[in-house]
């Protein structure tokens, strides 16, 4: 390809790249990141200077009341006795109660089971342990599991749901419905897309109104309203019909998200499985939809992320997430005026559990991009 | 080369391989195709041309179907093309296609894209898919290039791997749709050889094309298609010097 002096036919001039050369310091390393971003120009200085004022105001008095100050151990006279620090006592006094609910003391190890079987399986998912495939399959019967240990049954001691309650309820009620409503809105979208015009028509008849309605209206018509349609002596209980409600709320957005993803295709990868002679279904599964939930992680991510904090609307029809736990231990008479310390943990398990979210949903993406 | 002679070697007494008879087709108002009639015997290397818009590409792409046509006959190797879904799909799997813009599978290596179809069209086992398109990368020269994405490479190497993707189903007709228009000029060579060298082994071709250089070398017949229908069709040598319509002349006067 270049043209070097042994390959060059006589009388031509040889033609010799430059070297690269590195490029000038002050636009790399932190100095350069720092002039390019923070002291760029005299406005920008300013803003930065006041901004770390802030800061330094504000930081370390924050450190010193959740941290340095704060009341880890004791009892509630511990927490009274003039200190001016968070006091975790109570948060631990009521760990059981955030993480749980009501659940049976005797029957606790079962939850705890169930969380352990849950940590695992997210730790396999973010190390890839396995393939896709295989995660997915892990994730239904892992479910599932999780699901009889809680719920019991098939030799376990039924636990009323009535009971269930706590961040046990809100990851329950956030991963089932992830994890029906993604294929569920796939099948939604495909319809929509689809060249048959009653499937078309059904599937626009159930994605619009239930994108047109917000989410405690369905929950409210689910728990409230559907009993009263049921025939009599049919019953569903409530918390599977709440369960349901997010799953089509869900579903119906995911739906909207994925038909993103397909419009992104070009046309002509359609062609191309289709002049080789794959049929409709194969094409869709091999060939478009790997492609177009590529494009659509982080919005779907950002989805799993606002479902999750959506459980905690079900508290409008008595269930007790983790937030209905959060506010129900403030008004325990024996603990009153923690509510700071109850809503900073409340704020930081969303937190955790939302920003890894997040970022599994970046490394995702990254593993996306090169494959 | 003299192309009189080839054609009359392997045109033979066969019936042809593909029968257009009296083809329409509209998008919309739009007539694109206007009473097609073109056979096309085994073995026969055909290259249509044509000023854009002029529905060669549609024409080509009714063959297997990618588009409808409204009115007509099309008969691919004795199938006739209905709306009979098992009949397209065997009309498509002896028909590979390249198109102008490759087309390729972004999310699948260059090796994935090539053992895709046979897997799971032809339900061929993994390993003898693999060994089939490591022999055809080898055809097209860029053996090296099958563990990378279609992402990776140049222009010219992503056609070559379409057209390698096209013979792994070992099809009996290739159809090329302006397979080196958007090529860099430096690549277009390279995508030719490559047809250059089917051609010669005997495959039946039709070419939507811009490459007269390609149609003189390896055409058994040159059609020249405007504003829907075949003008007039002739074997190279006639078409080039010969060309008979105004609109043909036209034509050759501003590519060439």
């Amino acid at each position: 390809m270049t043209s070097t002096a042994s390959t060059a036919p006589p009388g031509l001039l040889v033609f010799q790249p430059k070297p690269d050369r590195p490029p000038p310091l002050q636009t790399v390393g932190v100095v350069g990141w720092l002039r390019n971003n923070l002291f760029n120009g005299w406005y920008n200085s300013l803003l930065t200077i006041l901004i770390l004022l802030l800061l330094v105001k504000v930081v370390p008095p924050l450190f010193s009341w959740a941290l340095f100050d704060a009341v880890w151990t004791g009892g509630r006279d511990a927490c009274t006795a003039g200190n001016d620090g968070a006091c975790w006592v109570f948060v631990a006094d009521k760990f059981r109660v955030l993480m749980v609910g009501m659940y049976p003391a005797e029957h606790l190890t079962r939850p705890i089971l169930a969380g352990i079987l849950f940590v695992v399986l997210s730790a396999l998912s973010i190390f890839r342990l396995f393939s896709a495939r295989k995660l997915v399959l892990l994730w239904v019967v892992g479910t599932a599991g999780c699901f009889w240990l809680i719920n019991g049954g098939w030799g376990l001691t039924v636990v009323d749901q009535s009971l269930w309650g706590g961040l046990m309820l809100s990851l329950g009620l956030a991963v089932i419905g992830i994890m029906v409503s993604i294929p569920l809105g796939i099948l939604l979208a495909l319809g929509r897309y689809s060249q048959l015009s009653v499937i078309r028509a059904l599937c626009v008849g159930i994605i619009e109104p239930i994108r047109g309605v917000p989410l405690i209206t369905i929950l409210f018509m689910a728990s409230v309203m559907l009993p009263l349609f049921l025939p009599v002596g049919m019953e569903i209980n409530n918390m599977l019909r709440v369960q349901i409600g997010i799953i089509l709320f869900s579903a119906a957005y995911m739906a909207e998200v994925v038909r993103g993803g397909l419009q992104a295709i070009p046309a002509g990868q359609y062609d191309a499985a289709k002049s080789l002679g794959l049929n409709y279904w194969k094409t869709t599964v091999l060939v478009v939809l790997p492609q177009a939930l590529r494009h659509v992680i982080p919005s779907m991510i950002n989805r799993c992320i606002a479902l999750f904090k959506d459980t905690s609307l079900v508290i409008i029809v008595g269930l007790l997430d983790f937030l209905g736990m959060t506010r129900a231990s403030i008004q325990d008479p024996n603990w009153l005026g923690f509510d700071a310390e109850a809503y900073v943990f409340c704020a930081f398990v969303y937190w955790v559990i939302c920003f890894s979210m997040s970022r599994y949903g970046r490394s995702l993406e990254r593993q996306g991009g090169n494959e | 080369m003299s192309n009189a002679t080839k054609r009359n070697g392997d045109q033979g007494a066969q019936a042809p391989v593909i029968q257009m008879r009296d083809v329409n087709k509209w998008f919309g108002n739009f007539h694109v195709l206007k009473d097609i009639n073109l056979d096309v015997a085994r073995g026969e290397r055909i290259v249509i041309c044509g000023p854009s818009g002029s529905g060669k590409s549609t024409l080509i792409r009714c063959i297997n179907r990618l588009e409808i046509h409204e009115s007509g006959t099309i008969i691919v190797d004795g199938i006739e093309l209905t709306r009979n879904m098992k009949h397209i799909h065997k009309v498509r799997r002896q028909t590979g296609m390249v198109f102008q813009d490759f087309n390729l599978f972004p999310h699948m290596t260059i090796l994935e894209n090539l053992i895709f179809a046979p897997m799971w069209v032809h339900r061929i086992p993994r390993n003898r898919a693999e060994k089939i398109a490591r022999q055809y990368l080898e055809r097209v020269r860029i053996p090296d290039q099958a563990g990378k994405y279609p992402g990776q490479l140049s222009g010219g190497q992503q056609q070559r791997a379409a057209i390698a993707r096209s013979l792994c189903m070992n099809p009996r007709i290739m159809l090329f749709d302006e397979p080196t228009s958007a090529l860099d000029p430096e690549m277009i060579k390279e995508v030719l050889d490559v047809m250059v060298e089917l051609a010669r082994e005997g495959m039946t071709m039709i070419c939507v094309t811009h490459e007269m250089g390609f149609a003189r070398t390896v055409a058994d017949r040159v059609v020249f298609m405007d504003s829907g229908e075949i003008v007039e069709q002739a074997d190279p040598e006639t078409f080039f010097s010969g060309a008979r319509y105004d609109r043909t002349h036209l034509f050759l006067k501003q590519i060439l």
